[in-house]
This record gives structure tokens, C-alpha cells and sequence, in this order.
């Protein structure tokens, strides 16, 4: 021992400030034991979780345009988008032909999924979410790959939307809504000229 | 023939007591332990609360396979966990819980009690010895040195009670008891605590067993139901302690309707104590071994040794 100041006199289990400690340490361990235990019995009892949970990615197929958009930006891969192009005949005749999209395929490899919420950030339709259902732990790793039947199931446990900060800009769709009806435009006059671009400069 | 019927139903009955008190403060201790911690501790095995954790661990024990090592002192090695439990058992015999229930009334009860219980360490000690394991010897040999330093506090600590009665003889002890001794003997009833968590090598004692130093002391090599017979040995020395401390110092059968619920308030003072001995375990760390020795020779020693003398001097002025 370096610090042998307490050492002689007080034995040095009972020395100065040990039973202080002592008894804290009692008064801590019956104090625990009045109240409440904080162990989540979770296969009995279902767990809390925070509404923003990442779980499971969910998959709302209507919304999926295939747009290709998640598969791109995924860090690791791990989205697989198959899709065919359909035509839609025209509504009317002499009307347009329409081209749309089919999706195929839309797997979630799990086994390789590190949960950054990029593909739900990017998805400009709505089409994938956040659904806080985690129990779905598999025996074999390549079981993992869950295809959009899978990920379609997991929709109903995604919760709403939280509710928005007291002071937050009501959401873009709503302020869209509740904006006045543009005024009519004045009518165009018969011939426009439209500006020309400059010339390119003979140094380019 | 009655007599022999009263021998074996004497018998059966402590050996009912032996094999189930110790279970109970076992199941105490998972709870109690569990609860200060902010845990609830077993809940499955039985249904309700995990009331059967201990029956459910004993049925595991016995499928275990039964190992010796090949360099350990077989007999000796076999021996121990029987040298560790039966004493308790022996020592259980004697103890009154009220003037009519005791198994067997001895007259120098005390010295029996106390000579039982020390044998009960020599199992600890065979089984470091035998085990042909540094880890276990280590730990044999730290149960030898805390055997040695704690035995004397307890022995000195007894003693103070017994000259106090004028007796040696358990149920004369508790005759004798007054309220009053729970002051007049409160230093003595300190020392026989805290000695008799170190002999029965608890925590915040349990140098000989320490598992982040030595494994687990001497019974690093045990399995099975030899290993079980250890951990059983020592939750019936909770149980010995307890209602030898209950008896000693707070008056055994002494309550409200004493004459017909005697037993009962024995037990429930060795309940509460054997609650201490587990309170110990959860809120205090293991003492170091130089730790150990300080304190057995330089506070245990000396209060022991205050208090029975300040006994001798009180016996000595009011006879």
C-alpha cells in the first residue's frame, strides 16, 4: 500500500468512513427493495416502446412507384426492386396511352439492414415506415429476406404519425390546402417574344 | 417401542427441517437479492413467483455427471461434502425452538452446537486440500485462516451469553433471557453475528470462495450433487447461525403467547436474522484477506473479550 496514512490504529475495515459506507449501503439496498422492480417481463408482458422505434421496415406497396430511389441510396444493398412497365390503353377514345409501373419484387435482405432509415427518408410516395414490431428473429440467416408480402404484413403495426411540436409550421400538405385559390391569371397577350440567350462568346 | 417410535419420528422431523428451511432461505435470498437490486428474480419454475427455483436447480444437479479428478485424493475428495453438511444437521438436533420442541435436549447444548458447526469448515478445508487445484487449495487455506481468526469471537460471544444465564444449556439460556440483555449483550450479539457470516464464508466474507480471484475456492473441481451439497451446506448454515444468534441473543420462544406459539417466534427471529445475513451479501463488498484478519483481531477480539467481562463483572455485582 502507497497511502498508508489510515492504516495505523484504525483497522482498516472499520476505519474512518467505512461505516458511513456501510450503512449507506444498507439504506441503498432496502430502499431498492421498497419500491417497484424495474424488470420488464417482456415475453408475458409486451414491452413499451417509444413511437419512433426502428423495428422492421413496413412497405405500403400502393404507394411504390418503383421508383429505384431506396435501392440507390441503401448503404449496404440490402433492398432488391424488380419491376415491369405495363401500358394502361386509353381511358377514352383518341386518348393516350399510359405507361406505369409494375413493382415485381421489393425484397429487405434483414440479415444485411444496419437500420439507418435512409430508404424511408428518401421514399418521396409514402411507401416505406417505421414499425416498431422487432420479433422476428429466424434460425437461419438467409431467412432474413423478407419480400414485400412479408414487409406488407408489418403496415398495420406502423403507429401514427406523434403529433407536432406546439410551435412547428403546421405540415406543407395542410398549409397547401388552406391556401387561398390562386386569382385567375390576366389573359396573355396575342404574340410573345421570348428572350434569347446570349450568345456564346467566341473564347469558349 | 414407543421410544423408538419417538427416536424416528424425532429423527424425521429434523431431517424434514434440514432439508427445507435451508431451501426457504435459499428461495429468501433470490427474492430478497433480486428485489434490492430492482429485479424480481425467478418467476417461472412452480408458476407462482418461481416458488420451486430451488427444487427445479436440485433436479438439475442430480442429472449432472459426478467428476472427480484424476490427480484429486479420491476418498478424501468424495468425503468432504458429507464433513460439510452433516454437522448442520447435527447441530440443528439440539437447538430449541421452544421448551417442548427440541429434537434432542442435551445438557451442555451450547458446547455441542458450537463444537458441530466447526467441524462443519473441515469439509471446506478437505475439499481444497484434495482437489489437486491451486485454486482450491488457495481457497482451503483461506478457510483454514478465517475458521481460525472467527471462531474465537464466536466461542468468546457464547460464552458471555452463557455465563450471563449461569448455563451451558440452550433452553436454560433462553429461560434465563431478559429484555434486557438485548442492551446488556448487544456488543456480543454484534461480534457473534458478524463471526458467524465469516464462518459460514458469506459475503461480505466469502474470501475462501472468491470467484473473481480463485474461481471457486475449494470447490472449484465439485459437480453435481457433491457441488450441491456444499451450496446446501451452507444455507443450512444460514439456518443453524440464525436461530442459534435467535436463541442466544433475542430470546427465543420469548413473546405474546409464548406457551403455545414459542416455536413460532423462534423461527420467525431466525427468519429475520437469516434476512440480515442476506441484506449483508447484497449491500457490502468483499472484504480483502488482510482485511479480514484486521478485523477479527483487532474489533471482533477485543469486543468479545470487553463484553465478557463486562458480563463476569455484572454476574459478579448482582448475585
Amino acid at each position: 500500500m502507497s497511502s498508508n496514512q489510515n492504516a495505523p490504529g484504525a483497522p482498516a475495515p472499520k476505519g474512518r468512513g467505512a461505516i458511513p459506507g456501510l450503512i449507506k449501503g444498507l439504506a441503498t439496498t432496502a430502499r431498492t427493495l421498497a419500491r417497484p422492480s424495474h424488470t420488464a417481463e417482456y415475453p408475458d408482458a409486451p414491452p413499451h416502446l417509444p413511437p419512433r422505434t426502428r423495428g422492421v421496415i413496413a412497405l405500403l406497396e400502393e404507394n411504390c412507384t418503383s421508383c429505384m430511389l431506396c435501392a440507390r441510396e441503401c448503404p449496404d444493398w440490402c433492398i432488391y426492386i424488380d419491376s415491369h412497365k405495363e401500358t394502361i390503353p386509353a381511358p377514352t377514345p383518341g386518348g393516350r396511352e399510359r405507361q406505369r409501373n409494375v413493382l415485381d419484387r421489393f425484397a429487405i435482405d434483414f440479415s444485411l439492414c444496419m437500420y439507418c432509415g435512409i430508404c424511408i427518408e428518401v421514399c418521396p410516395f409514402d411507401a416505406l415506415h417505421w414499425s416498431p414490431e422487432f420479433e422476428y428473429a429466424e434460425l437461419d440467416i438467409r431467412d432474413l429476406l423478407h419480400e414485400k408480402e412479408r414487409l406488407g404484413q408489418w403496415m398495420p403495426t406502423v403507429p401514427p404519425p406523434p403529433a407536432l411540436d406546439p410551435g412547428a409550421p403546421e405540415p406543407a400538405e395542410v398549409a397547401a390546402a388552406n391556401k387561398p385559390p390562386r386569382a385567375a391569371r390576366p389573359a396573355r397577350p396575342a404574340t410573345t417574344v421570348r428572350p434569347q440567350p446570349p450568345a456564346p462568346q467566341g473564347d469558349a | 417401542m414407543s421410544d423408538a417410535l419417538e427416536l424416528v419420528l424425532r429423527t424425521l422431523s429434523v431431517l424434514a427441517a434440514f432439508l427445507v428451511l435451508p431451501l426457504l432461505v435459499g428461495q429468501t435470498e433470490h427474492k430478497v437479492m433480486a428485489h434490492m437490486q430492482g429485479r424480481l428474480g425467478p418467476m417461472y419454475a412452480g408458476g407462482f413467483h418461481g416458488w420451486a427455483q430451488l427444487v427445479a436447480d436440485g433436479v438439475k444437479f442430480v442429472q449432472k455427471e459426478d467428476i472427480t479428478p484424476r490427480d484429486a485424493d479420491r476418498p478424501v475428495f468424495k468425503l468432504a461434502p458429507a464433513v460439510a453438511l452433516v454437522p448442520y444437521l447435527v447441530a440443528l438436533a439440539v437447538i430449541p425452538l421452544s421448551p417442548t420442541v427440541v429434537a434432542a435436549d442435551v445438557d451442555a447444548s451450547v458446547l455441542f452446537v458450537l463444537a458441530a458447526s466447526a467441524v462443519g469448515i473441515l469439509g471446506t478445508l478437505m475439499a481444497g486440500w484434495s482437489s489437486a487445484n491451486k485454486y482450491a487449495l488457495l481457497g482451503g487455506m483461506r478457510a483454514a485462516a478465517q475458521l481460525l481468526s472467527y471462531e474465537l469471537p464466536i466461542v468468546l460471544a457464547t460464552a458471555s451469553v452463557a455465563l450471563a444465564a449461569g448455563t451451558v444449556s440452550l433452553p436454560g439460556i433462553v429461560h434465563a433471557w431478559h429484555p434486557v440483555w438485548l442492551l446488556w449483550q448487544a456488543p456480543g450479539a454484534f461480534c457473534f453475528l458478524l463471526a458467524a457470516v465469516a464462518e459460514l464464508q458469506r459475503p461480505p466474507f466469502d474470501m475462501p470462495v472468491a470467484d473473481s480471484e480463485i474461481v471457486f475456492g475449494p470447490y472449484t473441481e465439485y459437480t453435481g450433487l457433491r457441488f450441491a451439497f456444499f451450496l446446501l451446506s451452507e444455507y443450512a448454515g444460514i439456518v443453524v447461525m440464525s436461530l442459534l444468534f435467535a436463541v442466544l441473543f433475542l430470546g427465543g420462544w420469548h413473546g405474546p403467547f409464548a406457551d403455545t406459539l414459542g416455536w413460532v417466534w423462534t423461527l420467525l427471529k431466525a427468519a429475520v436474522v437469516a434476512v440480515v445475513v442476506i441484506w449483508f451479501r447484497v449491500a457490502w463488498p468483499r472484504l480483502r484477506e488482510d482485511q479480514l484478519q484486521r478485523l477479527a483481531w483487532l474489533v471482533l477480539v477485543p469486543v468479545a473479550i470487553a463484553q465478557l467481562a463486562l458480563t463476569g463483572v455484572l454476574v459478579v455485582v448482582t448475585s
